[in-house]
């Protein structure tokens, strides 16, 4: 709680007053050089939300100067996670380690993250990687939500990878957990294994199956893992009959791009990055108090993070 | 089926006719249609046919350890259906596979988990153990039945090729005393591969149990009683449908008074273990009800108080538990009501499969999962759709077949005497 109110008294009160609404202009310079020490102190104190710092960041990039502390001197934390990103493609994938920082008091709830997904791999119907659930605190008048963003944690002790009979499915040397569509039989054994509901099955559906005409839109090839795979309507071929889950859209990411809810988060919610970059945002991020993974007491080790 | 009119056997032919016809235009539908027709979605994945699956399979293991403990033990009494049992053992098991097999997204690619079997998935082991499982049935089937099947081939007739196919080209002599020696050497090449037979089925249908107890996320399933519960479930269903075919079936039993003394046997030991698994699924709800916390509970108050709340109540406790208890226990004598009890059980303990899947599946992992994107599969409801029970159907339609010729061609009769 104490985060979020620091958010828009960042973004905000603070540096909107300092900018447009302090009558002394005179004193704008000490008190933009005061406020300017006070977030290198919070940054230095470990305290600082990134991502709402940037946001401030970008609402007043003008008045901004750039030699504030060096979370700022990449530009906003897209830029900066996409700059990471390409410095972390340089190294031998076994060198990296992704991952992925959800700070939940930024989350609207909007679901463009889910939506985004959906449009980027091409998802049909029922086959989802990335919903929002949500949750009501509190009697009427007095009711808030929760949100929480759940794409699949990519864990470091994964429970849906051993139970493949066929050894359709592994974790990455970058952390990573893939399917082979080609592999797997469709068994659906990894779905009842995944203590986040993350894994969902392909059954050859269409959105528009009972209207006159499927578009291209379903049948168009979807480039996960930069494979390119179709679904042609009448033809039972893979990725149909196989489980799907999330894979941090390997194909972007290896194009150096973020994935696709980390670029659609309208509250920019969602870090993505390499956490052995000691240097990295998300390694930052991680080492916050409010940090947090779900379910830890079942030893999965997500790759997933929360900021409480 | 002696003392059955001529009426009843043409009821029952037209009813199973009609359970033939509905199971291949349902067949036909999941290799044109795929899934589509099916409940299950994504999160409550698996259902009716996995259900079924672990229902034949412990069918299977039940009738085959049944036929284990006459041979290995020299169990007389129950000579008679050793054959029966290990035809019934591998029938069922035959069914088990078919339904598993149209459980598959791509069917045809179950060959990958003997091309590329991946052993840290208890599913791997369950179908190398049912593979060796399957070879051990067919071995032990093909030693029992060889001397009778050349016996049948050189009788000549319009199966004499089919026999001879059967028996191998196995030659067994045609002095009377040298076939019965060669007989009695049939059933001793066959003890040791029945003890062999009995920590194989144990392991294998115990694994079934521990492919869904090792999984924990599901609070319902990881529990160390689950493998064996799903082993004492196959000895109480497997036992009563054996029991129920006796009874159907007296001629498998011998003369009226060995059938009588099968049946009663077989009850005892019937009534017996359903008592022991009742016990140990009290266990399996009575601890987690009693300390009231904890994730399993919602699927067991599911169980109990829920939507299907009958499943258990009527269908496993009332048809498939008290009523053969009072049946077993004060009609001993009765082959009704043997057969009747031995029924009940057997079919009604599909109930307890469908119990032991579904409800570990219906509990969201998270808050709020099952709102959070709606969709006609990501759902946690689940009911079989008809279609589900149309393919089921032919399994069972198929499996009933199958008994059926191989009762009236396979020479399943023992005469008692030869295990010692």
């Amino acid at each position: 709680m104490q985060n979020e109110n620091r958010t828009p008294h960042i973004g905000n009160a603070g540096i909107g007053n300092t900018t447009m609404n302090d009558p002394a202009n005179g004193a704008e310079p000490d008190r933009r050089k005061l406020l300017n020490r006070m977030l290198a102190g919070a940054v230095a104190g470990g305290i600082a939300m990134a991502g709402a710092t940037a946001r401030a960041s970008e609402v007043n990039a003008p008045a901004m100067p750039l030699d504030g502390p060096q979370i700022f001197a990449g530009g906003n934390h897209a830029e900066r996670m996409r700059k990471e990103l390409l410095e972390a493609l340089k190294k031998p994938i076994s060198e990296r380690k992704w991952i992925m920082v959800i700070d939940l008091q930024k989350c609207v709830g909007c679901k463009a993250c889910t939506i985004s997904c959906v449009a980027e791999n091409s998802l049909p119907p029922s086959v989802v990687y990335r919903i929002v659930t949500q949750e009501e605190v509190g009697k009427f008048p007095d009711v808030r939500r929760r949100f929480l963003p759940r794409p699949c944690m990519h864990c470091d002790n994964p429970p849906c990878v051993p139970v493949c009979p066929v050894g359709a499915t592994w974790k990455r040397a970058d952390g990573i957990v893939v399917i082979d569509y080609d592999q797997c039989m469709g068994c659906r054994y990894c779905i009842t294994a995944c203590p986040y509901n993350a894994r969902t099955f392909d059954f050859g559906e269409y959105y528009e199956e009972k209207t006159p005409k499927i578009t291209a839109y379903e049948t168009a090839p979807s480039p996960e893992y930069g494979q390119n795979r179709g679904r042609p309507v009448g033809k039972d071929t893979s990725p149909k009959g196989n489980t799907r889950k999330c894979q941090f859209c390997m194909h972007r990411v290896e194009n150096g791009m973020l994935p696709a809810c980390v670029t659609t988060c309208i509250g920019g919610a969602t870090y993505f990055g390499d956490l052995n970059d000691k240097t990295s945002l998300v390694h930052e991020l991680v080492a916050q108090a409010r940090g947090m993974r779900l379910k830890e007491e079942l030893k999965t080790e997500p790759s997933v993070y929360y900021l409480k | 089926m002696s003392g059955i009119t001529k009426t009843g056997k043409s009821i029952f032919i037209l009813a199973w006719l009609a359970l033939l016809v509905w199971g291949i235009y349902g067949v036909f539908q999941r290799f044109t249609l795929g899934h589509r027709l099916a409940d299950y979605g994504s999160y409550v994945t698996w259902g009716l046919w996995v259900s079924s699956y672990i229902y034949f399979i412990g069918l299977s293991a039940g009738a085959f350890l049944l036929s284990a403990l006459i041979y290995v033990f020299r169990l007389e009494r129950l000579e008679r259906i050793g054959k029966t049992a290990l035809f019934t053992a591998a029938i069922t098991l035959v069914m088990a596979l078919i339904t598993i097999f149209f459980d598959l997204g791509h069917e045809w690619r179950f060959y990958k988990v003997f091309t590329s079997p991946h052993f840290s998935s208890m599913m791997a082991w369950m179908v190398w153990l049912y593979t060796a499982y399957f070879i051990l049935i067919l071995t032990e089937l093909w030693l029992i039945l060889r001397c009778d099947l050349d016996r049948l081939a050189r009788e000549g007739g319009a199966l004499a090729g089919l026999y001879r196919v059967l028996s191998l080209g196995w030659n067994c002599p045609e002095d009377q005393e040298k076939q019965k020696q060669c007989h009695e050497n049939s059933i001793k090449l066959l003890r040791p591969l029945a003890a062999f037979g009995i920590p194989l089925a144990t392991a294998f249908h115990g694994g079934v149990g521990a492919l869904f107890a090792t999984v924990g996320a599901r609070a319902l399933w990881h529990t160390p009683l689950f493998p064996i519960l799903f082993l004492i479930g196959a000895l109480v269903s497997g036992g009563a449908l054996m029991l129920a075919l006796v009874a159907i079936f007296p001629d498998i039993g011998g003369s009226e008074q060995e059938c009588k003394a099968i049946l009663s046997l077989l009850g005892k030991i019937v009534l017996g273990l359903i008592c022991v698994d009742l016990l140990l699924e009290f266990a399996e709800f009575f601890v987690p009800l009693w300390s009231g916390i904890g994730p399993e509970l919602a699927g067991l108050k599911e169980i109990l108080l829920g939507r299907f709340w009958y499943v258990f109540w009527i269908f496993h406790i009332g048809l498939g538990s008290v009523i053969p208890i009072a049946l077993l226990a004060f009609r001993p004598q009765s082959r009704i009501a043997a057969g009747l009890a031995g029924v009940l059980i057997a079919v009604t303990y599909l109930a307890v499969r469908l119990n032991m899947v579904i409800p570990g599946l219906i509990t969201p992992e998270l808050k709020g999962v099952a709102e959070a994107f709606v969709q006609p599969r990501l759902t946690f409801t689940y009911i079989p759709s008809a279609f589900e029970w149309s393919v089921l159907a032919f399994v069972v339609a198929m499996g009933i077949g199958i008994f059926f010729i191989g009762k009236r061609i396979l020479p399943l009769e023992s005469t008692p005497g030869q295990l010692r």
